[in-house]
């Protein structure tokens, strides 16, 4: 029978690993991911888990001990944020291509300057080359839900690409609410034994791992990363149904909220969906056709699904919660290159939100409709939610 | 790494799944001049041998105890010229590898 427990989006996420029992977990603790690990280490401390737990100096160290855990062929995680992410970067984009399946929750967090701790999308965008599967969790529940579907995900044969878990910074990850954990064995069972494609360790078959990839193979590895994510997408659906079977929660490319008819489609990943989703309810009750679609599969980007949810509608309002400067914003412009091949093209307008932490208001959301309702979209025009003018 | 032709058929992630293959990687390719000995100018006195960085040149220990130089194994020779420079008889000349190619 699963549980239902009162905790942090944290706590969720440090049962899910709990009950993925990795081999290793080498971390850092950085606000606001700190009590991912600190709840993880006490586990370690406890008994519950074999893990070896590696207490590293910095996230560079951290993501460097598992790319070598996870070459000797170990079930390895991590988990960071923001400018632990940024100090990891070199060895990101190394884990991806070493094709080493490793799950490491990131808690998303401003990334400085100036300096800030609290939550936005800055440190996931950073990284959304980096050859890495990016899911997105609205709340404490998807944060652990796609824990554990990240790891049967990245692990699969034709996959083999590590995948990172998003989840709010402080709103989720600090916020208190009620989440469903399914029993040790149901998840045992569902991410299976992790057997390693060209572990280290297996002595008998020696293998070189991370050599030098110039002029001559170097453009043949990367397209062969891109066969990975291309294969995740395949893959996606299929791990989805499975995870459906076992938790009864059924999750899919996008969260598709009350779009059956909807003309006014508000699109935003996380946490700042729920907000958007009473909002939503708020403007159905009026008679307004609104709707929202939440990504929860960032990369691979589901450019098909996100076409398919949009083409037609009348408004497509798209909400990022970091910037690219001097360019359009990173969910916008993947959007709206998405509905290129529209048939019926919707009018589009762009905001930034919520950035460094900034509290993101149901009055807030209420902004971005009334423009698409006057008919005051701009689609090149970066517009600010709760900015100071 | 050994050669291959599509990216389908490589291991992934740059892994080498076989051990010293190193053997099969041609350094040669790097070259764009050619060494050329002159063997009626060679005095077989090993100097280009000796100074080679890639142990690309070829040579034995004939029976009357005298060394003879047999010339380039253009597979790692890189065309660094060392060789040309060290001779002390100008019996090697390098020569740009566009005049070699078919
Ligand atoms: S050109 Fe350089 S690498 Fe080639 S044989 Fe001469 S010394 Fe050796
Ligand atoms: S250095 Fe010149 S003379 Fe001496 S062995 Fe080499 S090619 Fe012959």
């Amino acid at each position: 029978m699963p549980t239902k427990l009162a905790i942090t989006g944290a706590a969720a996420v440090a049962h899910a690993m709990r009950q993925i029992n990795p081999d290793v977990v080498a971390a850092y603790p950085i606000t606001p991911q700190t009590p991912i690990v600190e709840y993880f280490a006490q586990f370690v401390a406890d008994g519950v888990v074999d893990t070896v737990m590696v207490p590293v100096e910095s996230e560079h160290s951290a993501m460097s001990a598992v790319v070598g855990s996870a070459a000797a062929g170990a079930r390895t995680m991590t988990a960071t944020a923001a400018n632990g992410l940024a100090l990891m970067f070199e060895i990101v984009y190394i884990a991806a291509s070493m094709r080493l399946p490793i799950v490491m929750p990131i808690v998303n967090r401003a990334l400085s300057g100036p300096i800030n701790i609290h939550g936005d999308h800055s440190d996931a965008y950073a990284v959304r080359d980096s050859g890495w599967i990016q899911l997105f969790s609205e709340n404490s529940q998807e944060a652990y839900d796609m824990t554990i579907i990240a790891t049967k995900l990245a692990e699969r044969e034709e996959v083999l690409t590590p995948a990172m878990v998003n989840l709010d910074g402080f709103i989720t990850s600090h916020g208190v609410e009620g989440v469903e954990i399914l029993d040790d064995e149901v998840v045992r069972e569902f991410v299976g034994q992790w057997e390693p494609k060209y572990p280290l360790l297996d002595i008998d078959n020696p293998i070189t791992h991370g050599p030098l990839d110039l002029f001559d193979y170097y453009f043949e590895h990367h397209r062969q990363q891109q066969e990975g994510l291309k294969n995740a997408y395949k893959a996606l659906p299929e791990v989805f149904a499975e995870y459906e079977k076992i938790s009864g929660r059924k999750y899919d490319f996008l969260d598709l909220y009350r779009m059956e008819d909807a003309e006014y489609v508000m699109v935003v990943m996380n946490s700042a969906a729920s907000t958007a989703k009473y909002v939503v309810d708020e403007l159905r009750e009026k008679g307004i056709k609104a709707g929202l679609v939440k990504p929860w599969v960032f990369t691979p980007f589901p450019k098909k699904e996100i076409l398919e949810a949009l083409d037609g509608r009348k408004a497509v309002m798209v909400l990022d919660r970091a910037m690219s400067f001097g360019k359009e914003a990173p969910l916008y412009s993947l959007v709206k290159s998405a509905l290129y091949e529209a048939k019926e093209r919707p009018m589009m307008g762009t905001y930034v939100y919520g950035l460094g932490g900034r509290d993101v208001t149901p009055t807030m959301l209420h902004v971005p409709f009334e423009d698409a309702i006057k008919g005051e979209l701009d689609p090149n025009e970066e517009r600010y939610l709760g900015l100071k003018e | 790494m050994p050669k291959y032709d599509s990216w389908k058929e490589m291991p992934i992630a740059g892994v080498i799944d076989k051990p010293a293959t190193a053997r099969e990687y041609n350094t040669g390719t790097w070259r764009i001049m050619r060494p050329i000995v002159d063997k009626d100018a060679c005095i077989n006195c090993m100097q280009c041998w000796l100074y080679c960085p890639d142990m690309a040149i070829n040579g034995k220990v004939k029976e009357d105890g005298k060394t003879e130089m047999l010339g380039f194994d253009y597979n790692y020779c890189k065309g660094c010229g060392t060789c040309a420079e060290v001779c002390p008889v100008n019996a090697i000349t390098m020569k740009p590898e566009t005049e070699f190619l078919k």
